[in-house]
């Protein structure tokens, strides 16, 4: 499989959100607006390509029975290197998505990539995985982030699209995330199949 | 390279080598890190403190704030001084709100009218409680500013006061002006007033709006 292929794999094919359904904990629960959605996006994409790479890298070097927590440490060390890293020189991102980071340390993306791709592939396929599969993840919190924040408050990345009295306020609390998420789902099946 | 087998002294050596490396990168980014969170944090407090506090002090107000014990709580005052003279002070305090505690930061002018807020940490329901961001702000619709809760403790309107509350948000709202009037009495006692510490907490709330309060708590969960 060509790079690319994996890319657009993680983006389209096999999108973490859409259609493999993992890391439902952090979708459901940090998309009450599109920029919430698109930073813990973001940031998942970035512990998912340094996990991929250093797990890929030494692959060979763990053995079979020890791999998973080999692995975990791996994870839970980029994602605690991020959350220093966020509170030291982006404090204000830190003050909105502070909560959430500890989070991606148990978002089965993570660990579902490493067992199923980085630990069969080498280091330039498994970045390019992360890759397509944290954009993938990231376009998905967007996507269910801009149309909850739109049909709760009325407004898309804080843009005022219509007067926030005509919100649905469900949209913003728990339920509204899943039934977002629902019809979202469908949609995209109903878009593959055509 | 040939896969490393999974015997016992393979996997005890890995999992220490593993963990080893991990552990000391992240004492090395600890200790890197370590001092520019010590000065985003304080940025951000001065911050607040700048934003609440009477303008035209020369103070470093949150250098060295006093710490004020009052009913077995502790409440810590950042006091402004101009010259040597005092000018008010920014009171930090916390509540239990909806989704859990709330602490807002509460500047007053050396009368003890409030001067503005800033709302430090909450976990109230994105859309509702979290208003309370602004929603007490000047200009806006339950606007605080320039009241004095050493002349009557703030309330809502709900319940016989003169504030009016978060739309479908009284419980947060109620939790806030506890914290405020709470950093009202801490105030008072900083200064040597005499403060009645009863009026800091919230008898009057409590009494008979237990049911209002748990028809509010099925408007905010639906």
């Amino acid at each position: 499989m060509n790079n690319f292929k994996v890319l657009m794999n993680g983006i389209v094919k096999e999108n973490p959100t859409f259609v493999l359904l993992l890391g439902m904990c952090p979708t459901l629960g940090t998309t009450s607006s599109a920029i919430n959605g698109m930073g813990m996006g973001l940031a998942t994409m970035f512990v998912l390509i340094c996990s991929n790479v250093v797990i890929s890298s030494i692959k060979n070097l763990i053995p079979d029975m020890v791999r998973i927590p080999s692995f975990v440490v791996v994870i839970a060390s980029f994602v605690t290197l991020l959350q220093m890293l966020m509170q030291a020189y982006v404090p204000a991102l830190y003050a909105t998505l502070g909560l959430f980071i500890p989070l991606i340390v148990v978002n089965c993306i993570l660990l579902g990539r490493a067992e199923a791709f980085a630990a069969k592939n080498g280091p330039v396929s498994s970045f390019f995985d992360g890759l397509g599969m944290g954009l993938g993840f990231t376009m998905a919190l967007t996507l269910l982030g801009a149309v909850r924040e739109l049909l709760g408050t009325g407004k898309i990345f804080n843009v005022s699209v219509f007067p926030e009295d005509f919100g649905m306020l469900i949209f913003v609390l728990a339920p509204g995330a899943f039934l977002a998420l629902g019809y979202l789902i469908a949609i995209v099946n109903r878009l593959k199949k055509a | 390279m040939k896969k490393l087998e999974s015997s016992f002294k393979n996997m005890v050596i890995v999992l220490t080598v593993v963990t080893v490396i991990a552990g000391a990168l992240l004492g090395y980014v600890n200790q890197v890190t370590a001092e520019p969170i010590a000065e985003a944090n304080a940025k951000a407090l001065s911050d607040a403190i700048a934003v609440v506090m009477p303008e035209g002090y020369d103070n470093n107000p949150a250098e060295a704030p006093d710490t004020i014990k009052l009913n077995g709580v502790s409440y810590k005052v950042y006091k402004a001084t101009k010259g040597s003279e005092f000018i008010g002070a920014a009171v930090e305090s916390s509540a239990n709100g909806f989704g859990g505690s709330l602490t807002v930061l509460v500047g007053f002018d050396k009368d003890g009218n409030i001067k503005d807020y800033s709302l430090l940490s909450h976990a109230e329901t994105p859309g509702l409680g979290s208003k309370a961001t602004d929603w007490f702000k000047a200009g806006n619709k339950g606007n605080i500013t320039g009241m004095n809760p050493g002349k009557g403790e703030l309330i809502v309107s709900k319940d016989g006061g003169q504030i009016d509350a978060i739309t479908a948000s009284t419980i947060t709202s109620r939790a806030f002006l506890n914290a405020v009037n709470n950093a009202y009495a801490a105030y008072a006692a900083q200064n040597g007033q005499q403060v009645d510490t009863q009026t800091g907490a919230t008898p009057k709330v409590e009494a008979g709006t237990e049911n209002a309060e748990e028809a509010e708590t099925n408007v905010e969960q639906n």
